[in-house]
C-alpha cells in the first residue's frame, strides 16, 4: 500500500477544548505510517451556527480551507462530524452552482486564493476504514480491546443528509449506520448495539434549547448503558463535549444517574495500537476514563 | 435466482378504544421485487387480519396519506419498494408508526399537532385580491424558482414525525411547517412575509430549536430538505431586520467574533457573548469540571488575554469577512 498522505483540518475544539482529539488523530497516523500535514491557515467552519447567521459568509471562508488542501494536491481530512458537513455543503454548493462558484471566487481572489473544487473532504473515520483498510487496522493490533462493551455514537452530521456524504463515507446508511461497529470488532472490541447509536446528541441547541438538548442526549446514553456498555465512542468532538461534559446535568433531567466514558474515536483506535498515555489522553475527560488504560495494561 | 424473498414483517397494533398497551404481531410473507411497503399492508389486511388499520389514497406519492416507519426509517408506503428495505435492514422488517405517542389504531395516528402547526404558518398566499382582475397575476423564472422544492411538500408527517426536537418540545413547530413558512414567504405575491418570519424566530416554536440533525433532510420522500428552508429563514431573519438579540441569534452570529480575532471559535467567548455574563452563571458548575479536566484553561473567558491560537494568514480571513459579511444583528 503507497502512503496515504492528507491535510488535516483540525477544527476549533480540537485546538481549544478537545486537545486529546489532536493528540490521539495524530498519534493514531503516525502508529499507521499516515502522513498528516496539519492545515494551519484553516479557519472555523462556522459549526452550522455562522451558516444561520451569514451562508454566503461562510461558503467564502470555507472554500478558503479547501483551497489550502487544493494547494497541497491533498484529500482534506476532518475529525469533527460538524467540520466536515460544513466543508463538504461548502464543496458541493460551489460544485453544482457556478454562479456561486464565481461569487465566491470574486472574493477570495481579493485575498489571492482561488476555489477550483480539486480537494476531495473526508472523516478521519471513513480515511481509517475505507483507505486504509480494517485488515490493516486489525493487524496492527496491540492491546485488544477484547474485554469492552463499546456503544458506538455515529453523531448526526457523519451520515445525514445521505446524498450529501454517499462519496466520502463508504455509501452509510444514516439509519443502520456500521462503519464504527466494524471499526470496534477490528480492534477486538464489543459492539453494543442499541437503538439511539445514530440520534441526535442536542449539542447544537445546548444553549438556547438546554431540555431538549439534555433529554436528547440522555436517551442516547441510558439507550447505551441499559445494553451494557461500558463506554461510548464517537467521532465527533461536539458529541463529545456534550455526553462527557454534561454528564450531571443530562442525568438531573432523565432521572436516572448517568456515568459512561465517551472516548473520540481516535483515543479508542489508540488505545488499541498501544500508543502512549499522554498521547490518548484520557486524563483530558470530565467523566473519569484513565482507568480504561489501566485496564488495556 | 428467485424473484421472491420470504420477509417476517412484525408490526405494530394497538387500539385505543380496547387496548391498554401496543402489542406486536409477526406475518410472513414471500415479498416480490416490485412489490411496495403498500402492498404488504394490504396484503396484511386482506389475507391474515382484516382489523389491521392504516391509512392509504392516491397510491401514487401525491396524497402523504399512507406515512409510516419501517425499522425507524420514515418512509411513504405507496412509494417505497420493500425488497429495497430488506437489503438496507435484512429481512425481518419492524413496521411502525409515526409517532408512537399519538397512535389512534395501529399505523393510524392523530396527526392534530402536525395540522395545527402547518396552519399556523398560514400556509397560502395572503394578499388583497382584487375580484375583478385585467390581468394575470405573473411571476418570473427567477421569482419562482426562488420556492427552491419547498412547493412539493404533500405534508405526508414524514419530517414532521422524524424530527426530535418535536417530539421533545411540544411547541416546536417542526421542519414542514418552516418549509411552508419559506415558501410562502418568498412568494412575491404575499403580504405576510414579516409576520411569518417573527412567528418563526420566536424560542420555542421557532427555528433556532432546530436541532440541526438532519433527520428532515433524510425523511423526506420528495427530497424537499425542509433544513435548507430552515437555514433560509435563519438567513431571512437577519436581512430583512426581524431577529432580536437572544442567546441564539447572539450564538450565531457570536461566531465572528472569535474568527476576526484568531481565524477559530473562541469557545469560552461566544458562551458568555451568547448568554451575557449573568448567564454564565448555569455553566459555571460546567466549567469548573472542564476546568478541572483540563479542557479549557483559567484563564479562557478573561478579555485581555488571547487564549486561542491564531491561524496562519489570520489576516485573509479578516479580509474576507469585511468584503463578504451580508448579514448584521
Amino acid at each position: 500500500m503507497s502512503k496515504l498522505k492528507y491535510a488535516l483540518f483540525t477544527g476549533c475544539t480540537a485546538k481549544q477544548s478537545t486537545p486529546e482529539l489532536l493528540s490521539s488523530t495524530l498519534a493514531v497516523a503516525q502508529k499507521l505510517g499516515i502522513e498528516i500535514t496539519i492545515l494551519e491557515e484553516a479557519s472555523c467552519c462556522g459549526a452550522s451556527h455562522l451558516q444561520d447567521f451569514d451562508e454566503f459568509l461562510a461558503h467564502v471562508l470555507n472554500a478558503r480551507n479547501i483551497c489550502y488542501a487544493e494547494k497541497l494536491g491533498l484529500t482534506m481530512i476532518t475529525i469533527c462530524n460538524t467540520c466536515q458537513l460544513n466543508s463538504a455543503m461548502t464543496k458541493h454548493a460551489l460544485d453544482t452552482d457556478p454562479e456561486l462558484k464565481a461569487r465566491v471566487n470574486e472574493k477570495l481572489a481579493e485575498v489571492g486564493l482561488e476555489y477550483k473544487g480539486t480537494s476531495e473532504i473526508k472523516h478521519f473515520l471513513y480515511c481509517l476504514i475505507d483507505e486504509y483498510g480494517l485488515e490493516n487496522i486489525k493487524e496492527k493490533v496491540k492491546v485488544p480491546l477484547s474485554h469492552f462493551n463499546i456503544a458506538p455514537f455515529y453523531g448526526c452530521h457523519n451520515i445525514r443528509p445521505s446524498e450529501l456524504h454517499h462519496n466520502a463515507n463508504g455509501g452509510e446508511n444514516p439509519y443502520n449506520p456500521t462503519s464504527l461497529d466494524q471499526l470496534i470488532e477490528a480492534l477486538e472490541g464489543n459492539p453494543v448495539n442499541y437503538d439511539h447509536k445514530n440520534k441526535c446528541c442536542g449539542f447544537h441547541v445546548e444553549l438556547q434549547a438546554n431540555h431538549t438538548s439534555e433529554v436528547l442526549a440522555g436517551n442516547a446514553m441510558v439507550d447505551a448503558i441499559d445494553n451494557n456498555a461500558d463506554l461510548m465512542v464517537t467521532p465527533c468532538p461536539l458529541c463529545h463535549l456534550k455526553m462527557d461534559t454534561y454528564q450531571d446535568d443530562i442525568g438531573h433531567v432523565i432521572g436516572r444517574d448517568v456515568e459512561l466514558p465517551v472516548l473520540h474515536m481516535p483515543q479508542m483506535v489508540a488505545l488499541a495500537l498501544g500508543c502512549t498515555e499522554k498521547e490518548i489522553g484520557l486524563n483530558f475527560h470530565v467523566q473519569k476514563a484513565t482507568h480504561l488504560y489501566s485496564e488495556t495494561a | 435466482m428467485s424473484d421472491t424473498r420470504k420477509v417476517t414483517l412484525k408490526t405494530f397494533r394497538f387500539n385505543a378504544e380496547t387496548d391498554y398497551l401496543p402489542y406486536y404481531k409477526h406475518y410472513e410473507l414471500e415479498v416480490g421485487k416490485d412489490e411496495l411497503m403498500l402492498d404488504l399492508l394490504n396484503r396484511i389486511k386482506w389475507e391474515h387480519d382484516g382489523s389491521f388499520s392504516y391509512r392509504r389514497s392516491c397510491r401514487h406519492g401525491i396524497c402523504g396519506a399512507c406515512g409510516i416507519k419501517v425499522n425507524g426509517k420514515a418512509t411513504l408506503a405507496c412509494k417505497q419498494n420493500a425488497l429495497e428495505l430488506v437489503e438496507l435492514f435484512g429481512d425481518e422488517l419492524l413496521i411502525e408508526p409515526q409517532s408512537k405517542k399519538r397512535v389512534v389504531k395501529d399505523m393510524i395516528i392523530d396527526k392534530k399537532d402536525f395540522w395545527d402547526k402547518h396552519a399556523e404558518v398560514k400556509p397560502y398566499v395572503v394578499a388583497e385580491i382584487d375580484p375583478h382582475p385585467e390581468h394575470e397575476t405573473k411571476q418570473s423564472i427567477e421569482e419562482f424558482n426562488k420556492f427552491l422544492d419547498a412547493d412539493l411538500c404533500i405534508q405526508c408527517g414524514s419530517c414532521h414525525y422524524a424530527c426530535p426536537a418535536v417530539e421533545v418540545n411540544e411547541d416546536f413547530l417542526g421542519p414542514a411547517a418552516f418549509t411552508a413558512a419559506y415558501r410562502f414567504t418568498v412568494d412575491t405575491r404575499d403580504e405576510a412575509g414579516k409576520e411569518r418570519l417573527e412567528l418563526t424566530s420566536q424560542m420555542g416554536p421557532g427555528v433556532w430549536d432546530c436541532v440541526k440533525c438532519y433527520e428532515c433532510a433524510e425523511a423526506c420522500p420528495k427530497e424537499i430538505n425542509p433544513i435548507e428552508k430552515i437555514t433560509k429563514l435563519h438567513n431571512m431573519q437577519f436581512e430583512q431586520g426581524v431577529a432580536v438579540p437572544n442567546v441564539a441569534t447572539r450564538h450565531a452570529e457570536g461566531f465572528l467574533r472569535g474568527m476576526k480575532k484568531y481565524g477559530l471559535l473562541d469557545e469560552a467567548d461566544i458562551v458568555s457573548y451568547s448568554e451575557g455574563y449573568l448567564g454564565m452563571y448555569k455553566h459555571l458548575k460546567t466549567a469548573l469540571k472542564m476546568l478541572k479536566a483540563g479542557k479549557i484553561h483559567w484563564h479562557s473567558g478573561v478579555p485581555f488575554i488571547n487564549s486561542v491560537p491564531k491561524i496562519k494568514h489570520l489576516d485573509e480571513v479578516q479580509k474576507l469577512i469585511k468584503i463578504s459579511q451580508t448579514n448584521k444583528l
